[in-house]
């Protein structure tokens, strides 16, 4: 079921190292934006990728008149090849900003555009729309907000019957999304959120995939948690509406699980959740359940499937999950936690695994959701005990200064239920490495490293000889001046001398 | 990382939850100055901690350039022609007929042929259009729905509704799906330019073109069937009022009678 995803994408003629570094340099720009609180992509869909061309035959900038002729052409032409053949041209010369401009500048030429779009002939009707995803796709404000006459007709034809038109029209309402709040707040009384709704029933896989891209760039707006989310507000309500349960749908594992549409999906959820607006309500359509079979699911194709772009998926399921579980009504039910299935911990770990050695950065990731399972959970605290899953996770501590943190922290969890726990991880592999991480200079690992040693000591005092022994109180000594760590430091210290 | 080799085979086993030890807690815990306290925790929006896993995301919307045309390559077909009534157009390939069926043909008025993008844009054009009944009961209660998929209001006329729609969804004032119905005189014949329906890229505003200018691209003709407005409505319309008051019919059970009919 988990096969690798139909290639969509198109290698480029570039040789690898070019590739690599203008991979380095889009990640160092997405950086910067995300500081700055502005990470805006578009997605693009054309059937000629300017790389592609070699030759050199990448499609020529247009002037004022040619554009103005292809227009006339598109629209009064006798023959229908040659009408097609005009919107084509124009189309090509869309990828340019230049174009685009002088476009927008033509008086009449948006509503030209627009009237092809509603025309009855099929073909202009596709090759109009492609224009205007073109148009969608520019990084310039004036260019796509020329496109706002036409979103109604977009909106409508969300729900016809052409895929291929309707999954044009999601990508450039997509785009038109993100652009800016003054979109937005058309879009949103036009009725976008009721339109998404109805189209979320189609069966067509790309128009599901485009469509959860549509609602993932809504929902990542700035406003989404005041306006967009919330139940209250009415017509545009995105929790008010079906889409959670269609969403839900969308992410059960199974033989109709389709991997680019979970991605959008997750991601999806991932923003409705960490807003905060009313996540009792998704844990109430059975969020919890559906994204922890979805996490077992993904355990499995991990350890079939190489490269599948599975963190692509996986990231976004441990988020929402991480963040359901802070929910004071994960615990009502029955009193007891929704979730309990110990095979999501074993996942867990597999996960863990697979981001050690393919994308490290998920690691903290995965160790938040491993810190919200264990904190309030003897059942998942005896997991890991039981599973003999304590030597793997020391083993992640050499990674990052972030990383230490959260393995301490969930040790933490695990050591702090009492003595029954502590037995459980003394004598063993805890000890040295708890020695190894007191050489370290950062000092939260340092300060986690010694509340650890403080439960450790507290209900498993025979560890305090061994920790002597092993020449644990100079580790401890080369902390006795940091302002942070001084007083458990010297705690510990009397607590050793004195065992 | 190594992963005890258990491991997989417990993720294949069946659900269930550990038994747990029993938890003991000493308040020595979390005594001074120790401070630890087992907690879940959540993360907002833009916290940094989202940083990597975002970027990720991003660079994969980016990444992704896909052709328009799917992979593989569109199948081919011997050509074929459009099989309905008056339609020559011609295909080579499925998706081009898929489009062009459920454009020009998919939503098609039955009494006027237009087209429509969608059942609900259709199903409303024909009630306001051609069901003599609506007309006679909007005099008395709010008849045209609001357009706009999710809103429910309905007003008393359409020049009301369109109203609503351009003030409160911010729809264009000359929405191409929401022409006013024109007058019943019997005199005025429907021109194939009319309303926009069929206009090819025109401008919005009612076209007046004589039929034989309004261009006819080869392989494909326009069913241009003129019928008077006369014939269209009138004569069954009296005949059905003529009939309903024989009976003494209530309108609502008229509505039943010409659904029944259509």
């Amino acid at each position: 079921m988990w096969s690798r995803r139909q290639g969509r994408l198109r290698p480029t003629v570039c040789g690898v190292e070019e590739l690599r570094r203008r991979r380095r340099e889009r990640e160092a720009a997405l950086r910067k934006a995300r500081r700055e609180q502005q990470l805006v992509s578009k997605r693009l869909l054309r059937d000629d990728a300017p790389e592609e061309a070699g030759e050199g035959c990448v499609a020529a900038i247009l002037g004022e008149t040619e554009v103005q002729q292809f227009l006339r052409q598109a629209q009064q032409g006798t023959e229908e090849k040659e009408r097609e053949g005009a919107l084509v041209s124009l189309r090509r010369g869309l990828q340019h900003p230049e174009t685009q401009q002088t476009f927008i500048r033509l008086e009449g030429s948006m509503r030209t555009l627009v009237g092809l779009l509603t025309s009855n002939q099929a073909l202009l009707q596709l090759e109009a729309a492609r224009c205007l995803h073109e148009l969608s796709h520019s990084e310039q404000s004036t260019v796509a907000e020329a496109c706002l006459p036409a979103t109604s007709y977009l909106l409508t034809y969300l729900s016809g019957h052409s895929s291929d038109f309707i999954e044009l029209c999601l990508y450039t309402l997509g785009n038109l999304i993100v652009e800016s709040e003054a979109v937005r707040r058309q879009l949103l009384p036009q009725g976008i959120v009721p339109a998404l709704a109805a189209c979320i029933q189609s069966p067509h896989v790309a128009v599901l995939e485009a469509l959860g891209y549509a609602l993932s760039q809504l929902l990542q707006a700035e406003e989404a948690p005041e306006k967009i989310i919330p139940p209250a507000s009415a017509s545009s309500s995105i929790l008010a509406s079906t889409l959670p349960q269609h969403m839900l749908q969308m992410l059960q594992p199974g033989p109709k699980l389709n991997p680019g549409v979970a991605v959008e999906f997750a991601w999806c959820l991932h923003y409705i959740i960490c807003s905060q607006v009313s996540n009792p309500l998704l844990i109430g359509h059975g969020a919890l359940s559906t994204l922890g079979l979805l996490l077992l699911d993904l355990a499995g194709a991990v350890q079939k499937t190489e490269d599948a772009g599975l963190e692509l998926l996986a990231c976004p399921v441990l988020r929402c999950l991480s963040n359901l579980l802070t929910e004071a009504a994960v615990e009502t039910v029955g009193g007891q936690m929704q979730l309990r299935d110990e095979r999501v911990v074993a996942a867990l770990f597999i996960l863990l695994q697979f981001f050690f050695q393919k994308q490290p950065s998920l690691l903290p990731e995965g160790l938040w959701l491993l810190n919200n399972l264990t904190a309030n959970s003897p059942s998942f605290c005896t997991s890991l005990l039981s599973l003999d899953l304590i030597e793997p996770l020391l083993q992640l501590l050499p990674v990052s200064n972030v990383v230490s943190v959260m393995v301490l922290t969930v040790l933490c969890n695990i050591a702090e239920k009492g003595p029954a726990y502590c037995q459980r991880l003394w004598p063993g592999p805890l000890l040295p490495a708890l020695l190894h991480t007191l050489a370290f200079s950062d000092t939260e690992v340092v300060g986690q490293s010694l509340e650890l040693l403080h439960l450790l000591f507290l209900y498993q005092p025979e560890a305090v000889q061994v920790f002597l022994q092993q020449s644990g109180l100079q580790a401890l000594e080369r902390h006795q001046e940091e302002a942070q760590l001084q007083d458990r430091v010297y705690a510990l210290q009397q607590t050793a001398l004195q065992g | 990382m190594q992963l005890p080799p258990a491991l997989c085979a417990r993720l294949a086993a069946g659900p269930g939850a550990a038994e747990p030890l029993p938890v003991e807690r000493d308040p020595a815990a979390g005594a001074a100055p120790f401070h630890f306290v087992a907690r879940p925790v959540r993360f907002p929006r833009e916290h940094q901690f989202f940083e990597d896993g975002d970027v990720q995301r991003h660079l994969y919307l980016q990444d992704v350039i896909m052709q328009v045309a799917d992979v593989p390559e569109k199948p081919r077909v011997p050509a074929f022609a459009c099989q309905v009534a008056g339609c020559c157009q011609v295909f080579d390939a499925l998706d081009d007929y898929e489009h062009h069926y459920h454009t020009l043909h998919g939503n098609v008025c039955s009494f006027c042929k237009r087209a429509f993008p969608s059942g609900h844009l259709l199903d409303a054009h024909i009630l306001e259009w051609h069901d003599s009944l609506f007309q006679i009961l909007s005099e008395r209660q709010d008849m045209y729905q609001c357009l706009v998929e999710g809103c429910t209001e309905k007003f008393k006329t359409s020049r009301d509704r369109k109203d609503h729609m351009v003030r409160m969804h911010l729809y264009p004032a000359d929405f191409r799906f929401d022409k006013p119905k024109k007058s019943r005189s019997p005199a005025s014949a429907e021109a194939p330019g009319d309303s926009g329906e069929r206009s090819e890229g025109e401008a919005m505003e009612i076209c007046s073109e004589p039929v034989a200018a309004s261009p006819a691209p080869a392989g494909e003709r326009r069913i241009c069937r003129h019928r008077s407005v006369s014939e269209l409505f009138l004569k069954p319309v009296l005949n059905m009022c003529s009939v309903l008051r024989i009976l003494g019919c209530t309108w609502a059970a008229a509505l039943l009678i010409l659904n029944s009919e259509r």
